[in-house]
């Protein structure tokens, strides 16, 4: 378990963190979302002692990181941003140095190989490691966090700047991991969280915006659960039976985007599923419904809602100027989406 | 700090840096050996006197990537947060630049043999230099160690050690240079030369041996509280 409370790192005058507080449980998948320098390493880097704090606590599994440093450290693997290998050595050689160096438990030989063909690196063992692919280098690096067998997993941005296919592969790897590890995954990418994890913190400029479950993050956001539908049928009496549906609050036309048919938006009330009963009805009079989508906030307008404006008031964060995310421009959205989302299957 | 050792101790050799440190005072010995059996004399440790000039040298070299290579490399990022202490981080890397110092002087066990065959050795002024040179060269090492703690660049670290190196040799000149008596004194007080040799003359006073090991925890020291800061800033 970790617990860290109101965590504030400053880099003289520049506030990095400021007063993040959560607790992760035994088991979970968490993931750390946030865009470029929001502060996602820096906890990290903390939680694992690489850093100190200005104020605050951090505990690993009860100890605190300050106070007992090598106990809390005996349950953390880690993998920075870059992972850290020696690359004049072997791969063997270099897990076997991390072995000795962690002090781990485990029967050396058997523990080092289970590793190996856990994280898929048994083929290139006696390869020096400056001559290794990112792809393999990242997974050496996922190897040495796991010596020891450590509670706690912190990987931060593990899968950055692999191909897709070694995406996929780490992404696998972690969700395996994740069965008797705790695992904390970074990354500012927001597919790459979503696939993985069950809980997602989204920090935005050293300040968590948000931590809760995905599917909860998409209820509580997005308060709007009108569908946009389009239907090819005469459009008066069509808004007519639709009106005529007693779950509809009501309906609104958007016009005529595609020819022959119609565009409208149905509120219907107190959140009630209407989809079926317009299909039936649209079905009985033979108007086919061509397009029918919910308008529920994605993640990833979620994402850039709390991330846009650090301003959102939640968890207490900064509340600056609040009407600045409106005075976005579209292509500033479109930039900051391109940011954050990246293309990263390309 | 073993397995530290080991890693450290292995890359010297790996990147052939430990290699070139080798062949140099290999080369240096062999160069002053060589005229000090041609002239008849049988003691070794002016060998020493003059080799320790160059050592100071090279002991940058020794020293430079320490731990000016691991920040570079983000490696420190392993180091500092597995369950090691810091000082222990600090001693084994100490130790295997020690170990390859230590072996550069491997070679004048030869020469004092091939001296045996020619000559009585006496090997207690032989033991008395050595250890004399293992207590300078010690704390020449660890003040390397402190400034590879202090920088990211290799070749930055080398040259402040190389230029602090030079400055403790020049204090036996400044003595000379000043009219004051108090700073006169002070440089002597300092000079690495003077009391390494008594050791060379085979005069073993405690109170020098004392003031290197001294300099030794003081630089060690101060590497452990470098490396702590870096991670308060």
């Amino acid at each position: 378990m970790i617990e860290v409370k109101n965590l504030t790192k400053r880099y003289g005058n520049n506030l990095a963190v400021k007063n993040a507080s959560f607790t992760i449980q035994d088991g979970e998948i968490v993931g750390f979302l946030g865009p470029n320098g929001a502060g996602k390493s820096t906890i990290m880097n903390i939680m694992t002692g690489y850093l100190s704090l200005t104020s605050g606590s951090v505990a690993v599994s009860g100890y605190d990181i300050l106070e007992y440093p090598e106990k809390a450290k005996k349950h953390i693997g880690y993998l920075p941003e870059l992972p850290p290998l020696y690359t004049d050595m072997t791969v063997k050689e270099y897990l076997s140095f991390v072995y000795e160096l962690k002090k781990a438990k485990f029967q050396k030989k058997p523990h080092l190989d289970e590793i190996e063909r856990l994280v898929n690196i048994k083929n290139v063992e006696n390869r020096l490691i400056k001559n290794l692919s990112k792809g393999y280098r990242q997974r050496v690096g996922i190897a040495q966090a796991l010596i020891g067998n450590p509670d706690v997993l912190i990987l931060d941005e593990p899968t950055v700047g692999l191909d897709p296919k070694q995406i996929i592969e780490i992404r696998t790897l972690i969700e395996k991991l994740g069965r008797h590890h705790t695992v904390i995954v970074s990354s500012h990418i927001l597919s790459e969280i979503q696939a993985v994890c069950k809980r997602i913190i989204i920090i935005n400029q050293g300040v968590i915006v948000a931590d809760d479950t995905a599917e909860n993050l998409q209820n509580n956001l997005s308060s709007d659960h009108a569908i946009s539908v389009r239907i090819q049928g005469p459009e008066e009496t069509a808004l007519k039976v639709l009106r005529s549906i007693k779950e509809i609050e009501s309906v609104q036309s958007m016009g005529i985007i595609e020819s022959g048919s119609f565009d409208c938006v149905i509120q219907p009330k107190d959140n009630c599923d209407v989809r079926r009963a317009v299909f039936e009805r649209m079905a009985e009079r033979k108007w086919p419904v061509l397009n029918m989508t919910s308008n529920r906030l994605t993640l990833e307008q979620i994402f850039l809602r709390l991330t846009d404006a650090s301003l959102t008031p939640a968890n207490g964060g900064d509340t600056e100027a609040p009407e600045k995310a409106e005075e976005l421009s579209e292509t500033d959205k479109e930039l900051a989406r391109n940011a954050v989302f990246g293309k990263e299957e390309k | 700090m073993g397995a530290i050792y080991k890693r450290e101790l292995k890359a010297y050799f790996t990147s052939s840096l430990g290699f070139v440190v080798l062949a140099i005072m290999f080369f240096f010995f062999g160069y002053i050996f060589s005229s000090i059996f041609s002239s008849d004399y049988n003691n070794i440790s002016y060998c020493f006197v003059y080799v320790n000039i160059y050592a100071m040298m090279i002991i940058p070299i020794i020293t430079m990537r320490l731990f000016s290579e691991e920040r570079r490399q983000k490696t420190d990022q392993l180091l500092f947060t597995s369950p090691v202490k810091l000082w222990k981080i600090v001693g084994g890397k100490y130790l295997a630049a020690f170990t390859l110092y230590a072996l550069c002087y491997s070679i004048t066990l030869v020469f004092e043999i091939i001296l045996m065959t020619v000559s009585t050795v006496n090997w207690m002024l032989y033991l008395s230099s050595l250890l004399g040179t293992f207590l300078m060269g010690g704390a020449l090492l660890a003040i390397g160690l402190f400034i590879s703690s202090c920088t990211e660049s290799q070749i930055v670290s080398a040259i402040i050690g190389i230029i602090t190196s030079l400055f403790i040799m020049m204090l036996d000149y400044f003595s000379a240079l000043f009219n004051n008596d108090i700073l006169t004194s002070v440089c002597n007080y300092l000079s690495f030369n003077t009391r390494f040799n008594t050791f060379a003359s085979g005069v073993l006073d405690f109170s020098n041996a004392v003031f290197f090991l001294s300099f030794i925890a003081l630089f060690l020291f101060l590497t452990v509280r470098s490396l702590e800061r870096k991670r308060w800033s």
